[in-house]
């Protein structure tokens, strides 16, 4: 009933002055709205940013195969042949940190259209999930190949922009077939347009392919393999099961087997490998989970024992990694600032004229004294003002920073980002310096003297 | 019954550490259902004395029995309560809340100890009280609709509405013309003689201070004796000072 019946005072001093109370609560509007809209506006394009440094492939981890070497030379990294498809399946199911990852086979060689010719400086056969490895799902023109098309080893291919204009002097390929070696590819999409990545090489100079047609109908061996790889491999094992799959890899060192060898011989395992394996994380931030994951993982699938040393190694980008961290480190600094500017702006607003109401009305707060009214009831009173007011007007800050990041959304295009943080923030802060600057004075004001706020002027 | 009785009050003012004494040792006594002027001329500590009387402000030292409770030990909120049930004020500048209609700011004083009455209850009692100082059909006007002797009527409602046994008034009419503060004067004679409120009633001015039944002038902080002029000798002896 006591408390019915403050709100209820409280209520009637507020409509009041419909005037005074609007402009207080335009004062936590405008504070909260501030805030909002900055947050809201800022983590968009934070987030766009960092999207847009990722799919530059930040995220992105290779994993070659191990160095061989033979009587202590090296044969350079990649130069035996020990990752497989289902090492990269394996990957993409295994590991949590890993969002998708995909084998690649490569190749570097001719490709033919009509009477025009081109070498690209990328040939690769990959998993459809390369696409999205890259960030590179939109499409410029026509579709990706699918699993399916895995499966069939079927003779279909994706063009970058630069093979297009190369090849087809910017008419559209869909449809048209490209030789490879002399196999014929259909050109079932073209990827959009990515251009030079760090390094200054071209990126839309690139074919994909899937990756068993690249495999088993282009090359017969692997791109990166040297003949002496399968020397060195061949002479840990008795077993000859490389030269066998490929024929391409060059000259037999060793006699033909005769067939009471073959005979004698179990059946070689089918084993094919692939020339690198890149996988992404989830996010930048899972990197360094991801590789653990992989090296756990590999580990174990390649039987290496403790102490042994890994027979593939992988790798990040490091460097657009900092890139990528820096810039996300910066966005967050600048938001915060101008989060904290917003806040302070708005706060300032709502102070003055939380004050300036209070002051206002101490010759209310005398004569409310005069008639009986305790200090608490003053108190109370005041209190519950600026509650209902901050209630509202951070209601309705909520929705105009709201719907002003959605008008900008929607007129300019900018990437608007809703954040719930901002929100609790901006409404926390707003209603505490409302309720703070809407008390103290209030609270002074029930200290004094009755007579003198009567007095007051 | 004496209703108020002062012992030997003073009261000092300190400005910074300059010691200022308004009342020297004031005495006195207050019977239920007397209606008091307290005159003095400004500075002699009559305003001081008022506020020690309506529990607004306390003595530094002496005593001060109200109804035959010590009042000068009180703290702040005890203070409000007794101002809130057993005292009423009217202010010479009204002080009626602004664009607030004459019957919330009769309302005002329930809002603080009432709660045990409804909605309803209240808002009658505030309709007899307008009634009763004659603003029966202005309920809804604002201060600001309504002349200083409505306004001044409806400060006089506001007081009465807890029905307290004293009426303080502060130079009720120096913010009035003469004839209404003739109005004004004779309601509280009528409060007074009607409904046995006991009123004390602060001014400067003699003819003011004629209206009521005993006159008590103050100076330099002590009361001089000797004056029992006032309204009942007025009367019989005609038309000597109040015109």
């Amino acid at each position: 009933m006591k408390v019915y019946r403050t709100v209820s005072t409280a209520m009637r001093a507020l409509r009041r002055n419909p005037m005074r109370a609007s402009l207080t609560t335009l004062g936590i509007i405008i504070g909260v709205a501030a805030v909002i809209a900055m947050m809201e506006i800022g983590s968009g394009s934070s987030a766009a940013i960092e999207k847009s440094i990722a799919s530059m492939g930040a995220n992105n981890l290779m994993i070659h195969p191990g160095t061989a070497a033979s009587g202590g030379v090296s044969f350079g990294a990649g130069s035996v042949m020990t990752l497989t498809p289902q090492d990269c399946e394996a990957i993409a199911r295994e590991c949590p940190a890993v969002r998708s990852a995909t084998p690649v086979i490569r190749v570097r060689t001719q490709v033919v259209y009509g009477n025009r010719n081109w070498v690209p400086l990328f040939i690769y056969g990959v998993d459809p999930a390369y696409l999205n490895v890259r960030d590179w799902a939109n499409m410029a023109e026509g579709e990706a190949f699918t699993e399916r098309d895995i499966r069939n080893s079927s003779k279909v291919c994706l063009l970058g922009r630069t093979i297009v204009r190369e090849l087809f002097e910017g008419h559209s390929p869909v449809g048209k077939e490209v030789r490879i070696k002399n196999v014929s590819f259909k050109v079932v999409g073209v990827l959009s347009a990515k251009g030079a990545n760090m390094m200054g090489m071209d990126q839309d100079d690139i074919v994909l392919a899937p990756w068993t047609t690249v495999k088993y109908r282009v090359t017969g061996s692997s791109a990166s393999t040297v003949n002496q790889s399968s020397t060195s491999s061949n002479t840990s094992s008795g077993v000859n099961t490389l030269n066998r799959l490929y024929p391409g890899s060059g000259m037999s060192l060793y006699p033909e087997i005769s067939e009471t060898q073959a005979a004698d011989t179990p059946q070689p395992v089918r084993f094919t490998n692939v020339d690198e394996i890149l996988a992404a994380a989830g996010s930048a931030d899972e990197i360094p989970l991801a590789i653990r994951q992989i090296t756990e993982l590999l580990r174990q699938r390649h039987r290496i024992h403790q102490g042994e040393p890994e027979d593939f190694s992988i790798r990040d980008m490091t460097e657009m990694m900092n890139t990528l961290s820096s810039t996300t480190g910066l966005m967050t600094n600048l938001l915060l600032c101008v989060a904290l500017i917003s806040l302070i702006v708005g706060g300032v607003g709502i102070m003055n004229i939380m004050l300036v109401s209070v002051t206002e009305r101490t010759h209310e707060i005398g004569l409310r004294m005069a008639v009986g009214a305790q200090a608490k009831d003053i108190l109370r009173q005041f209190l519950i003002e600026a509650v209902v007011l901050c209630l509202i007007g951070g209601a309705l800050g909520i929705l105009v920073g709201h719907g002003g990041a959605f008008l900008i959304k929607f007129f300019k295009n900018w990437p608007v980002e809703t954040s719930p943080g901002a929100i609790i923030a901006a409404f926390l802060v707003s209603a505490g310096v409302g309720i703070i600057f809407g008390y103290y004075p209030a609270w002074k004001a029930s200290r004094l003297d009755p007579i003198e706020a009567l007095r007051y002027e | 019954m004496k209703l108020i009785e002062l012992k030997d009050i003073y009261k000092t003012y300190y400005i910074g550490e300059l010691a200022v004494p308004v009342l020297k040792g004031v005495s006195l006594d207050i019977e239920q259902g007397e209606f008091v002027a307290l005159m003095g001329a400004s500075g002699s500590g009559k305003s001081t004395l008022m506020n020690i009387l309506g529990c607004l402000d306390h003595a530094t030292s002496g005593e001060y029995w109200l109804e035959g409770q010590e009042m000068s030990q009180l703290t702040a909120n005890e203070r409000a309560i007794v101002r809130n049930q057993k005292v009423g004020f009217v202010f010479q500048n009204f002080n009626l809340l602004p664009r607030t209609s004459a019957l919330e700011n009769v309302m005002l004083p329930l809002s603080y100890t009432a709660e045990h009455l409804p909605d309803k209850e209240t808002r009658r009692r505030a309709m007899d009280m307008l009634n009763l100082v004659g603003l029966g059909d202005r309920f809804h006007h604002e201060p600001s609709q309504l002349s200083g002797g409505q306004q001044q009527r409806v400060a006089i409602a506001r007081a009465l509405i807890n029905r307290p046994s004293i009426l303080f008034a502060d130079e009720p009419t120096g913010n009035l013309d003469s004839h209404t503060s003739e109005d004004v004067l004779r309601m509280f004679q009528q409060l007074n003689t009607v409904d046995g409120i006991t009123v004390i009633l602060v001014t400067h001015d003699a003819n003011i201070a004629n209206h009521a039944k005993r006159i008590i002038h103050i100076s330099d902080g002590i009361i001089d004796n000797g004056a029992m002029s006032g309204w009942l000798q007025n009367e019989e002896a005609g038309a000597g000072g109040a015109k």
